[in-house]
Parts: structure tokens; sequence; C-alpha cells
């Protein structure tokens, strides 16, 4: 049961490592504002899940499993409401997302 | 294992640090600041059980909270400062 639970905390951990990586690349590899956000977006949610699901599994009922809650609930919750705000401070600026419904909508108009 | 893990997260902060420096719109320049602070909050986590302090959370939970507050407060002051810029970038207007 002990190992049941240590393998599975070393694969959450290891699969957040592996998503942390790859978003980061993203944000750095990516053309465009909005696909950077969606790379950045990616560790914010799934990353931090899994890194902090792994932790907790490593912890047990203890005090550091509330807090490690905590910390997965506030970033749950703040972390989309950042980008939401981002992605609409960049849009009323002007900055239009190169191919999609609304950059497609501007050049045929 | 933890050292994997916080070696992942560092290098994402450096790759996170240089998208900082390099991005071409302050939009860019904010969403690295953002995407650092959260990395920064997995980073405390993954060190509090890596060196057997669990002290360290109570870190990670404060970050967790400025972090949003200060993303949310320069946008905001973004925004206050092209409206007072000049009347033609102002942003309000694109949207209605």
């Amino acid at each position: 049961m002990t190992a049941a639970i240590d393998i599975l905390s070393w694969l959450m951990l290891t699969a957040g490592g592996v998503f942390v990586f790859i978003g980061g690349l993203g944000a750095l590899r990516m053309p465009n504002l909005y696909t950077r956000m969606h790379a950045a977006s990616l560790t914010d949610t799934m990353a931090a899940v899994l890194i902090l699901g792994g932790i907790m599994l490593q912890a047990g009922l203890t005090l550091a499993t509330i807090k490690l809650a905590a910390i997965l609930l506030f970033l749950l919750l703040t972390s989309p409401t950042a980008s939401n705000a981002l992605a609409s401070a960049a849009i009323l600026s002007g900055l239009q997302p190169d191919e999609g419904p609304i950059g497609k909508r501007e050049q045929g108009e | 294992m933890y050292y994997a893990v916080t070696i992942a997260t560092l290098v994402t902060m450096a790759l996170a640090l240089v998208r900082a420096l390099r991005g071409p719109t302050i939009y860019d320049r904010l969403l690295a600041a953002n995407m650092f602070g959260t990395k920064t909050v997995l980073l405390l986590s993954v060190v509090a059980f890596l060196y057997g302090r669990p002290d360290f959370l109570d870190l990670a939970l404060v970050y967790a909270l400025i972090n949003f507050i200060g993303v949310i407060a320069v946008l905001e002051f973004i925004r206050v400062r092209e409206d007072d810029s000049d009347g033609k970038k102002t942003t309000g207007d694109k949207a209605s």
C-alpha cells in the first residue's frame, strides 16, 4: 500500500516536472502572445495540480497536506483570473492575434 | 525525485526570465512575471519537502496571494497609464 502510494506520487511528480518544462519551453518559443499564454497557463494548472498532488501523497494526512490544498486552491482560483485579465487587457490595447477568428475577421472586412 | 522537479522548475524559471527580458510587448513581460511567480510557489513547495522543512509552505501560501495581487495591480497601472498618455490610445473605446 505504501509502495503503491510512493509510486503514484513519483509518477505525478515526474509528470509535473515534464509539464513544467514543456510549458516553460512553449512560453519561450511560441510565436504569439496568446499562444505563449496558452503554454504558460498549462504550467499554472496542470503542472501545479500534478506536483502539489504528488507532494500531498508523500505528506500523508498532516497539517502540510492542508496547507498544500490551500495553495492549490489559491493557485486554481487566481491563475485563470490573472490570465483572463492579461488577455483582455492585451486585446483591449489593440494587440490582435495573428490567426484565428478575430484576425481573419479583421482582414476580411 | 524532488531534485528532478526542483531542477525542472528552476530551468522553467530561467526560461520565463529569458522571455521577460526578450518580450516584445509589455504583456509578454507581465505573462513571464506571472509565470515566474507561480513557479516560485511550486519551487517553495517542493523545496520544503526536499529539505524536510514544512515551514516553507507558509511562504508559498503568502507568495501565491501576493503574486496574484501584484499582477492585477500592474495590469491596472498599465491601463491607467495608457489612458493618461494620449487620447488615441484609450483602451476602453475599442471594446465598445
